[in-house]
């Protein structure tokens, strides 16, 4: 009966060499593609020799990056059920990140759509949501914890079936020195929530496989993104999809693009993340 | 009013718009008062409050926007959550009953007693940068929520990093069928409180809110009493 172990010859050094070198060029459903041209995906009408991010982050997993200021993420929910939880960070000074608060309040809206900006709470633009085919967003819930995973799943580590997103963040924030104490409220996309008059929440669930939101980095960010399903998708059974994200080179909104002066509000938070990068000498 | 040392002069009606009113009632809750302590206009105020003691909360002048933050007092990288809240309860609003939650999804502490229609935990804090994109770059000099949140946590080895999205007792905050929200017109009076009972020992950071651009205040900063009082 074939073992694992049978597989493998690795009774000496230069065995186990071999044998871990003959897994080169192996494909996995989710991986990261390096560099991002070798992507299989290439988002149509960009250049792949622009890519600077390609990855597949299956459901139950994580991603992250440190991105320049004017690049564009593209995240794709390729079969309808990824929920794509995000925090940003402004990499320079990682204390100033996402604050789902700002981000409702300043805008007068709660549901995020294209030409929402993603505010930091020290009155900048983090990333503006540059474009939208889903409308099925949230950003009142945050992402899954421990607990609720393990009443809801059995469980929640990360090397288990049923990951909680707070677990996934404390590790893609580890990976840039940032601690628990560093996870503030984040969003998600692909998997909505509406509020009633009560403000009871209801479930509005994904808009279908395919669909894209992109979003385009004001500052240098720091971008951790978790793939877990929604903390109140009602569905008994962890169902979470693969997320597609591919990102390239482009320029932060300026003056005389759409968003720009989109609303007062709007326009003094790019302002003032310009005038940062001004002073910063980005 | 800037001067806040003077208690008489903090509870002087006369130091206030005109027509302001001050009601200090009391606890909400039967036991013996531990700490009662008037927080000044625009101020920030912190307590630790032990497991079983209630913290009663005074709107003392009436739509008062009393902001906080909660943190267990053993790990304070365990702090109040509001979609952990949010999601917990399956609303928006904190209402009586209302379990307020920490990041890692356990009970900091309950709602107790309320005595206005709904408190709000979606409408942040306000601060001077924020206040840049709100209103304009000319209240960028003014004191906000968060530079209180941000002093008062520096007395416990507290930052930016430890400042998150927090409650607004006696703040009106509607979402409306569209998504469309804001802070409204307060739904609060004189005298109006609320009460919490800690379900661990939690820190509880309060900061005054001293925003004068929108309804949060009435335009009218004002006292709020806070008093902690042990079980039964």
């Amino acid at each position: 009966m074939a073992t694992p172990a049978g597989q493998h010859v690795t009774d000496t050094v230069g065995n186990a060499r071999a044998d871990a070198r003959a897994q080169a060029g192996l494909l996995a459903d989710a991986m990261p593609y390096v560099p991002a041209a070798s992507t299989p995906y290439p988002p149509p009408g960009v250049d792949p020799s622009r890519l600077t991010w390609a990855e597949t982050v299956a459901g139950g997993n994580y991603g992250h990056k440190v991105i320049a200021r004017g690049t564009r993420v593209r995240l794709q929910d390729v079969t309808g059920e990824a929920c794509a939880h995000v925090l940003l960070y402004n990499a320079l000074e990682p204390w100033e990140r996402l604050n789902v608060a700002d981000t409702v309040k300043i805008p007068w809206q709660a549901y995020l759509s294209a030409g929402h900006p993603l505010l930091s709470g020290d009155g900048r633009v983090l990333a503006t949501i540059a474009s939208d085919d889903s409308g099925r967003h949230d950003a009142l819930c945050g992402t899954s914890t421990p607990s609720a995973n393990r009443a809801k799943y059995g469980g929640s580590a990360p090397e288990g079936p049923s990951p909680s997103g707070r677990e996934l963040f404390t590790l893609a924030a580890a990976k840039h020195g940032l601690a628990p104490r560093d996870l503030p409220p984040s969003v998600s996309f692909f998997q909505g929530v509406r509020v009633g008059p009560d403000g009871a929440l209801a479930w509005a669930g994904g808009a279908g496989p395919g669909k894209v939101v992109e979003l385009l980095a004001e500052l240098p960010l720091i971008i951790l993104i978790a793939n877990v399903p929604h903390p109140v998708d009602p569905r008994p059974a962890y169902t979470c999809g693969p997320l597609r994200v591919h990102a390239w080179r482009s320029a932060p909104t300026a003056p005389g693009d759409q968003f720009w002066d989109a609303t007062p509000e709007a326009h003094r938070a790019y302002l003032n993340s310009a005038d940062y990068c001004t002073a910063r000498g980005l | 009013m800037t001067e806040t040392s003077d208690l008489k002069a903090v509870l002087d009606p006369a130091n206030y718009a005109d027509g302001t009113v001050f009601d200090l009632a009391g606890p909400l809750a039967g036991g013996a008062i531990a700490l009662d302590e008037i927080v000044p206009a625009r101020a920030p105020w912190s307590a630790v409050v032990k497991q079983g003691q209630v913290l009663t909360i005074v709107d003392v002048g009436g739509n008062q926007s009393g902001d906080c933050l909660l943190y267990n007092a053993r790990d304070t990288a365990e702090r109040y959550s509001v979609p952990d809240t949010v999601v917990g309860g399956g609303n928006l609003y904190v209402r009586a009953g209302t379990v307020l939650r920490s990041c890692l999804g356990n009970p900091l502490a309950t709602v107790v007693a309320n005595e206005i229609d709904r408190q709000d935990t979606i409408g942040g804090a306000c601060g001077k940068e924020s206040n840049s994109l709100r209103y304009g770059h000319h209240t960028t000099a003014q004191h906000g929520c968060r530079e209180n949140f941000l002093a008062e946590a520096a007395k416990y080895g507290m930052g930016a990093r430890d400042i998150v999205s927090n409650l607004n007792w006696f703040m009106n905050v509607p979402v409306e069928a569209d998504g469309a929200l804001g802070i409204v017109d307060g739904i609060s009076g004189p005298g109006k409180r609320v009460a919490i009972r800690a379900e661990m020992d939690i820190l509880v950071l309060v900061s005054n809110c001293p925003q004068l651009n929108n309804p949060c205040n009435d335009f009218n900063p004002t006292p709020l009493r806070t008093i902690i009082t042990e079980p039964g």
